[in-house]
């Protein structure tokens, strides 16, 4: 039961990163891909009715892994305190930039907006890369099963790990390039005339980026965390998910290179899902390994009582068959792309 | 250690009560917004239509800072109050995902249709796009205080070999007394603030002699609907809440009372300052064996003082509950009068020429707010000092290895950011108001 909840939240946690992906990346390069007001105004409507039901994956999965492993909760929330703060300030000024911009108009408020929406969707995408190499890494966690880290120490992989050092700075510049690769293809099939051609190009590059960094990270990953070799030679089936993510990345190419826009965003996605189930296959059973490992959080030492366990899948099951039927009515009037339309009030 | 607690209890107070300002709003003016649309519909009256666009501009703005606030309420759980969430996660966390898979997605997905989609959906399409977003906003309302009723009414667990709080039963989590009858009381308490803020808007169309055919649609529907759940505010759900916390929390009675010492045939304090050194209650104006009859529903039953009970079970803030307790009533008072004095005038045709009234419903506008704020102190200082009602002390709660300094950090980010969000709030909505209902061509 609990290594089925493992898999679920991971399944949450993966579908916030491919659908909340794409409109970080899109925020990050929406200077690179819009120049003028108008263009980027086709940025935010291609965002503008998903973004915050993307948002609403990171809440759920908040909240089911609150239910399903609530010592996992309680310590690493706990532990990455500032990351965490500074994520949620981010969070924050990125929502009302989106909502907002458009409310009032004008060479000083649009702007302004604009640029609080990439700095904070760029900030983002690091820090959660960030977050997730401090997953990878492991953590202080001490006897009690807490543990604090501040923001940096010495930048190195010793006892006293910060939340930013080498290792984890390098797994958040590649989760950036690989969001803005997503948000470009997303922006290229979503956006019409000179900004979906500009984020195609856009794409194209950010794709060597993406493919130097993967092999960078993944190299320095298996030094890092011993157990993803174990894994990978105790179960030889985990070797689907790394082809998986080179598999989306080939296509990726492939498409890009036809236009086949869709099909292009699918690649991506197949990408960054292959990515994240590697770790997540890969520090298992693992939920949250420290550095010292007798005190590592495991999914049986972290869940929650069978009871709840049991009684969670049945309205779990029930409500994400609600949520898909939600999200397909919203995507698919939704659907095709965006021109420069003026919204709700004509402005 | 001791300031730790008090910075992590600040932190959730803070962003919470701030966060607490938007859903309020938002939960009671979609319940109007359906009631717009759903005269829009019956009617063909295009007015409809616009007075419903015009609020669900304000609806939309309040919405978004209600998300982005309310974000980090769920993450404080984890951030701020780790050994709680580890004992209690099991339990609580279930109605917190739920809101997340039930309610959040629900009302994401259907408040861009309702805000944008109107042209698509057609007339139809669009009132259900109305409605499911009051669905899953009255559901997320459910849910929070499904949680927060479990922790003043815990029932539905077990207590593991470890100390952890095991799930025993979903449906005694889900269906809590406690729950039903806190629920019912937030939920009015919500629907007044937005028939207040309506009838507010209206009445300052009236007296500024703007779009006054809008005016007095706001103001009528405020009117009716706020009189209706002003009545619903004291009798049944208030009476209710007070017998539940008579039954099962008397400490926290006796402190919102001022009562310190028992008595038989006890008087209800309207005004006075509790002075806890001393244990008693300074320039008192009570009615006598008032609180008696409130509580059993006997003039001469004996009520229960501070004195009856170990200082280590009594609330830590005696005072701030006293006041904020009275706060809300003072001001449930203050809406019955104004509201059922306003359905007088409006039943003698008589509201939309008399200034004076128009000018009392544009000025209480803001106090729902506040009795809504000070009802949630009072409950949150009433089942102080436990965070789960008899079962884990606050003290126990917190994260134990988050600083002072780090708290303090986060406390006066939360409160610069939050400044800002105010001011853009009030700068936005102020343009709405000035833009006005009608439809720009």
């Amino acid at each position: 039961m609990g290594t089925l909840w493992y898999w679920l939240v991971a399944f949450m946690i993966t579908t916030y990163v491919l659908l909340d992906g794409f409109d970080l990346g899109a925020g990050t390069i929406q200077f690179l891909v819009a120049k003028t007001s108008e263009e980027r105004r086709q940025v935010i409507a291609s965002i503008g009715p998903v973004w915050d039901g993307n948002e609403v994956w990171l809440i759920a999965a908040g909240g089911t892994l609150y239910f399903a492993f609530p010592s996992l909760y309680a310590s690493a929330f706990s532990g990455f305190y500032l990351p965490l703060m500074i994520v949620l300030w981010l969070l924050i000024l990125r929502g009302i930039s989106i909502e907002l911009r458009n409310h009032v108009g004008g060479d000083v408020w649009e702007p302004m907006w604009d640029f609080l929406f990439c700095a904070s969707s760029l900030l983002l995408a690091v820090f959660y890369g960030a977050a997730l190499g401090n997953v990878v890494r492991g953590v202080p966690l001490d006897a009690s099963g807490y543990f604090f880290e501040p923001l940096w120490t010495n930048w190195r992989l010793g006892e006293e790990t910060g939340i930013l050092d080498w290792y984890t700075v390098l797994v958040g510049v590649c989760a950036l390039a690989a969001l803005v690769m997503h948000g470009a293809i997303w922006l290229q099939m979503k956006t019409a005339g000179i900004v979906s051609e500009r984020a195609g190009r856009a794409a194209k590059r950010a794709w060597w980026g993406v493919v130097s960094l993967t092999v960078i990270v993944t190299l320095v990953t298996f030094g890092v965390q011993p157990q993803i070799r174990m894994n990978l030679s105790a179960r030889p089936w985990g070797f689907l998910f790394p082809v998986l993510a080179i598999g989306g990345l080939a296509g990726v190419r492939w498409n890009l290179t036809r236009k086949n826009e869709a099909k292009t965003f699918a690649a991506s996605c197949a990408y960054l899902a292959g990515m994240l189930i590697c770790v997540v296959f890969g520090v298992y059973p693992m939920v949250l390994p420290a550095r010292d490992s007798v005190h590592s959080l495991t999914v049986a030492n972290a869940k929650a009582g069978e009871y709840g366990l049991k009684i969670g899948l049945v309205w779990w099951a029930i409500g994400i068959i609600l949520v898909l039927l939600y999200l397909s009515i919203v995507y698919r009037s939704f659907a095709g792309k965006v021109a420069g339309e003026p919204d709700s009030r004509g402005q | 250690m001791e300031d730790v607690l008090l910075l992590d209890r600040l932190h959730f107070a803070f962003t919470v009560t701030f966060h607490y300002i938007f859903p309020q709003l938002t939960m009671g003016l979609t319940l109007l917004l359906v009631y717009l649309k759903t005269k829009a519909l019956r009617t063909g009256d295009e007015h409809f239509n616009n007075a419903a666009r015009f609020w669900a501009h304000i609806f939309g703005i309040t919405f978004v800072l209600g998300v982005v606030t309310g974000i980090p309420m769920e993450f404080q759980f984890g951030t701020n109050w780790a050994a709680f969430s580890k004992s209690a996660g099991g339990v609580i966390g279930q109605t917190l995902a739920m809101e997340g898979v039930f309610s959040f997605f629900l009302e994401s997905a259907f408040l861009g249709l309702f805000l944008f989609g109107e042209k698509k959906l057609g007339p139809i399409g669009h009132w259900w796009a109305g409605f499911l977003v009051w669905l899953g906003s009255w559901l997320s309302g459910y849910l929070i205080v499904a949680t927060n009723g479990w922790m003043q009414y815990p029932t539905g667990y077990s207590v593991g070999p470890n100390g952890e709080i095991l799930l025993s039963s979903f449906w005694k989590l889900l269906l809590n007394r406690w729950t039903a009858w806190q629920y019912a009381h937030t939920m009015t308490g919500a629907v007044q603030t937005g028939c207040f803020a309506m009838a507010a808007v209206g009445a300052f169309y009236l007296l500024a002699r703007n779009y006054q055919n809008y005016g007095r649609t706001f103001v009528k529907t405020g009117v009716i609907v706020g009189t209706i759940a002003a009545l619903l505010q004291l009798y049944p759900t208030g009476d209710m809440q007070g017998r539940l916390i008579t039954q099962h929390q008397p400490p926290t009675l006796a402190a919102m009372e001022g009562l310190f010492k028992e008595e038989r045939g006890a008087p209800l304090a309207i005004l006075g300052q509790p002075d806890v050194r001393n244990q008693r209650l300074d320039n008192p104006l009570v009615i006598p064996n008032m609180l008696s009859f409130l509580t059993y529903r006997s003039w001469s039953a004996n009520v229960k003082g501070l004195d009856s009970f170990p200082h280590d079970q009594w609330p830590d803030q005696i005072e701030m509950l006293y006041y904020s307790y009275h706060l809300m009533v003072g001001l449930g008072t203050i809406f019955i009068a104004v509201m059922c004095l306003a359905a007088w005038y409006l039943s003698r045709d008589r509201l939309y020429e008399s200034r004076w009234m128009l000018w009392v419903l544009m000025l209480s506008g803001p106090l729902p707010f506040i009795a809504n704020t000070a009802g949630w102190i009072t409950a949150e200082l009433g089942r102080q000092p436990w965070v789960i009602y008899q079962l884990m002390r606050t003290s126990t709660g917190i994260s134990p290895h988050v600083s002072e300094g780090n708290v303090l950090f986060t406390l006066i980010g939360f409160m610069g950011m939050y400044t800002l969000l105010s001011i853009l709030f009030l700068f936005l909505i102020y343009r709405e108001i000035d833009h006005g209902p009608e439809p720009t061509q």
